[in-house]
């Protein structure tokens, strides 16, 4: 007669979990990655042979001279790309963002505001949609090869995923501050500055230095179709199988990564 | 200046938290609302504050009825309502200035309000605002280095800084102790004697609903229960409004939790 106490969701977990494996086992197989293929011994080989080519690391003058020129190249890409990617950021994350609505506050929603935060939504929604390898292949022949097509295909696919995440973090932060100086007559950027930023700024600054990070990766790979930088110094030394040189690229990228890194452990001690 | 008619608030799943008020409130009354948890004060500030619109019956506010107004006008309307709440909606990490300044947000241009995030346009004046509370010598600290009760009487200065003609308090002093409760009670009352502002106040303490308020409201179930003045209200009649009344945590859990503020991860 005692009824046995069971825990009402454990159905529903376990049913969530078989359909996650049902999902993903066909997706493994279609997407070909059979782990034990690394490690035929033929393939090792292979392996160890083009590694091998990696090693010593190049440090002759001229060379380090050409690395430190397109680091700063990929640097420069990176930076003036993310804050042309702000520039269109941050206006579209306002736009899209719900938690400044004033008409979902007293649920007179306004026609015309739920269509233009409908319309900042697509537009991000285009922009981060194509990769910025395109975009970068697009601008090469508008610009010609060199940083100039890096920067612009950085400005617009950052610029779409910034403001999609933007919109997303401002609406998951406490909106109690911003909501209260709504209610009490302020305009949606007074409660912007003195409600929502000063509970999100740390997650929005550690956001960006992290696509800053990701945009220094993007411009090296932009650079193998022409974009200048890092990318083009390991374009050019791996078609000459200068495996030396592309070693020294390789250490120079990993450090840039932890310095991107560290500014933003320290950025975010700055903020806290 | 306020008066209310018929006043009703249905939830989508057809609870009504506000059924048939009538009131009328003129402008310089001191009101104290009272009653049970669920019984409907905090609808009924939100609706007083132009802050949810009724389902049935008719609202006016300073004279208008706020959901006739366009968006402009109702947001000049909201500037001129100052609320405080339970929980002070402060972000921790905004220096108690920035925090008392806020308080006027909507009277300031956009400009102003920008500027003074870069520099603190008016310090004198959130100063002012915070002297009477004894908190001046917090001025340029963060408000997550300040108390609970610190907080709510930042939330105060704030309150005083925007110099509203209505004052709208939701259970401003519920999370507080008793002495700092009841001089909390005593400044609100203070500000809107000394400037003839109107004042209404929920509250949990119903001594001091009697005490420092010249009216006091009774609200029970969503209905008014009675309205007098708070020198005519008698003990029996706060017994029966709290009656029967489910008690302890069972009446906390009527009314949602005040919301913590969430520590988002570093």
């Amino acid at each position: 007669m005692n009824a046995v106490v069971r825990d009402p969701a454990a159905r529903g977990r376990a049913t969530a979990l078989v359909l996650g494996l049902c999902v993903l086992w066909p997706l493994l197989q279609i997407a070909e990655f059979n782990p034990a293929v690394l490690f035929a011994p033929g393939n090792l080989a292979t392996l160890g042979g083009f590694l091998a080519t990696f090693l010593p690391p190049a440090t002759d003058a001229d060379f380090l001279g050409l690395l430190a020129a397109a680091t700063l190249d990929t640097l420069a890409i990176a930076t003036v790309g993310i804050a042309l990617a702000l520039l269109i950021a941050v206006p579209l994350a306002l736009l899209a963002t719900r938690s400044l609505s004033i008409g979902r506050l007293d649920g007179r929603l306004r026609p015309l505001s739920e269509a233009l935060r409908l319309c900042a939504r697509g537009l991000t929604l285009v922009l981060r949609g194509v990769p910025e390898l395109v975009w970068a292949l697009v601008f090469v022949r508008i610009f010609g090869l060199g940083p100039a097509a890096g920067v612009a295909a950085l400005a617009i696919t950052y610029g779409g995923m910034l403001a999609k995440v933007y919109a997303e973090i401002l609406e998951s932060t406490d909106l109690t501050p911003a909501r209260a100086l709504l209610a009490a007559g302020s305009g949606r950027l007074g409660a912007l500055g003195y409600g929502l930023l000063p509970v999100a700024s740390d997650e929005l600054m550690s956001y960006t230095v992290y696509r800053w990070e990701c945009a220094v990766r993007a411009s090296v790979v932009m650079g193998f179709v022409g974009a200048g930088g890092l990318g083009q110094l390991m374009d050019q030394s791996m078609k000459m199988l200068n495996g030396g040189e592309a070693c020294s690229i390789l250490i120079t990228f990993l450090l840039l990564v932890m310095a991107a890194d560290a500014l933003s452990a320290w950025l975010r001690r700055q903020v806290r | 200046m306020i008066s209310l008619a018929a006043l009703g608030v249905a939830y989508a799943d057809g609870r009504r938290a506000l059924d048939g008020v009538d009131l009328s409130i003129a402008p310089g009354e001191r009101v104290a609302l009272i009653g049970p948890s669920g019984a409907g004060k905090t609808t009924l500030l939100r609706v007083i504050g132009a802050s949810l619109r009724p389902t049935a019956g008719h609202v006016r506010v300073d004279g208008v009825d706020p959901w006739a107004l366009s968006g402009r006008a109702l947001q000049s309307l909201r500037a001129r309502i100052g609320k405080m709440h339970q929980a002070p909606p402060i972000p921790p990490r905004q220096r108690v200035v920035t925090a008392v300044l806020a308080g006027r947000l909507g009277q300031w241009p956009l400009w102003r309000a920008m500027a003074s995030l870069v520099y603190p346009l008016d310090i004198a004046g959130a100063r002012a605002a915070l002297e009477p509370l004894g908190l001046t010598e917090r001025l340029f600290d963060r408000c997550d280095q300040l108390s609970g009760g610190q907080l709510q009487r930042i939330a105060l200065a704030r309150l005083l800084y925007q110099q509203p003609k209505l004052v709208l308090a939701d259970e401003p002093v519920s999370a507080l102790d008793p002495a700092l409760a009841r001089s909390v009670a005593v400044a609100l009352n203070d500000d809107a004697r000394r400037r003839g502002v109107t004042l209404i106040a929920s509250l949990h303490a119903v001594d001091l609903a009697l005490s420092e308020f010249a009216r006091v409201i009774g609200l029970r179930d969503g209905r008014v229960a009675f309205d007098r003045p708070a020198a005519q209200v008698g003990q029996a009649e706060v017994d029966a409004l709290y009656a029967g009344a489910p008690v302890g945590d069972a009446a906390e859990a009527a009314e949602p939790a005040p919301r913590t503020r969430l520590t988002r991860c570093a």
